[in-house]
């Protein structure tokens, strides 16, 4: 690993002025990606800018209508919290389910969604339930935030500060994941709101993590496994790697559609 | 930048280290404090050799930098039991073969005596489940598995007598 300079800052503004102030600064929140990465030589930040000694950046804020986490709190922080357990348990299981035990207790919310791996989890139920993106400059909408794989809407100078989700009558997360590395190999995040469905799908597309229309069409009609038995995933769209070729991904893509709706019920 | 000063708690003792930023918590434990317990199994945060308590949670040693640690509470296998005062999970690893190189064990019981801080009397699957971040690549983890719910066991048993 190439050395570097480590900044804690106390505030947003010092975040963010330590991260400009860089040749090239990044942001450090639990490091389960960027050091691995690091290690790898295929990142050699000259600064890291940690943020999780923020006030503010940890914990789940609830308004009735949406609940909002801030951008340093952990997956299993995420994955125990009372509040999204009882207001949306489809993102407290897909919190869950990330990685492994020791990579939840450090990842980030945050940092999964700023990384934007095509097989990260959390991109989904972003996508899934139209969450906000809100960051030290402004409020993405998820729609307008994943600009294709580790690609995002977010300026070099620009932290994520929380997410914002809108709560769902229904929401569900189904995914396969690879058994060596847990990412997964298709995930899909299914929500239900005031009649409208969102369909999310993560690990197997092969410009990162998409919205299936024709599925959100065919639920919208009827929110059930057999609505999407005459909708086509083109596996022409999708990854195709030793993993696993496009027509597999293609295949497991409605699968874990189909569980993910009877999760949803 | 330079070295700078970071105390750390380890298995119940200040430790004041001197580490560059980039230092990752897995070389100060073993370079700086001599804790060998703590295995780098593969240094690309997969295997899980390297896991610690930090705050009472298991995190990879090898995938956190000391600078982000400054301050709290570590523990590794040392701080969990010795060859004349074995953990029970320890005892049970060797009762029931649960290794065989034993290289990954540090990680292994160091990860499972949180898994039962967290969930007392898991299933199989729950064992199973919790120790998803710990590879080996000798048991077939059968054995391990048997291990750790054989120590569980242990565990609850002798809370409920001292009860």
């Amino acid at each position: 690993m190439y050395d570097t300079n480590y900044h804690k800052p106390s505030s947003v503004a010092d975040a963010v002025s330590a991260l400009s102030g860089a040749e090239d600064g990044k942001v450090l929140a639990g490091g389960q990606t960027l050091l691995p990465t690091m290690k790898q030589h295929l990142a050699a930040p000259s600064d890291l800018v940690d943020i999780r000694a923020i006030p503010g950046m940890v914990g789940v804020d609830d308004d009735g209508d949406a609940l909002t986490i801030g951008a340093a709190t952990t997956h299993a922080e995420v994955a125990a919290d009372p509040t999204v357990n009882a207001k949306l348990p489809g993102l407290a299981k897909l919190a869950g389910g990330i990685g492994d035990p020791a990579v939840r207790h450090m990842g980030t919310i945050g940092g999964s969604v700023a990384n934007n791996d095509p097989a990260a989890d959390y991109p989904a139920a972003v996508l899934g339930l139209g969450a906000t993106v809100i960051t030290s400059k402004r409020e993405i909408a998820a729609d307008d935030f994943f600009e294709g794989m580790f690609t995002t809407a977010l300026e070099d100078d620009e932290i994520i500060t929380a997410i914002r989700f809108p709560l769902a009558s229904k929401a569900a997360y189904a995914k396969f994941p690879n058994p060596a590395s847990r990412y997964a190999m298709a995930g899909v995040f299914v929500a239900e709101s005031g009649g409208s469905v969102r369909v999310a799908v993560t690990g197997a597309g092969a410009d990162g993590v998409f919205r299936h229309e024709g599925m959100e069409n065919a639920l919208s009609g009827q929110f059930s496994e057999s609505a999407l038995d005459y909708t086509d995933v083109d596996a022409g769209d999708m990854l195709s790697d030793l993993h696993g070729d496009g027509a597999y991904r293609a295949n497991l893509v409605k699968v874990m559609a189909k569980r993910a709706v009877a999760k949803a019920g | 930048m330079g070295k700078q000063h970071y105390q750390i708690n380890v298995n119940g003792e200040a430790k004041d280290v001197l580490a560059e930023p980039r230092e990752l918590l897995i070389h100060t434990l073993r370079e700086q404090l001599e804790l060998t317990g703590p295995h780098i199994g593969c240094e690309t945060s997969h295997c899980g050799a390297c896991t610690v308590d930090i705050d009472g949670k298991s995190v990879k040693s090898c995938t956190v930098f000391t600078a982000q640690v400054a301050g709290k509470d570590i523990t590794t296998i040392e701080g969990l039991g010795s060859p004349d005062g074995m953990h029970v999970l320890q005892e049970k690893f060797r009762e029931h073969h649960g290794l065989q190189c034993g290289y990954c064990t540090p990680g292994m019981i160091t990860r499972a005596h949180r898994l039962l801080q967290e969930n007392p009397s898991p299933t199989e699957e729950e064992v199973r489940f919790g120790m998803a971040g710990n590879l080996c690549r000798c048991t077939g983890y059968q054995n391990i598995v048997k291990s750790i719910l054989a120590a569980a066991a242990e565990m609850n048993a002798a809370k409920e007598a001292a009860e």
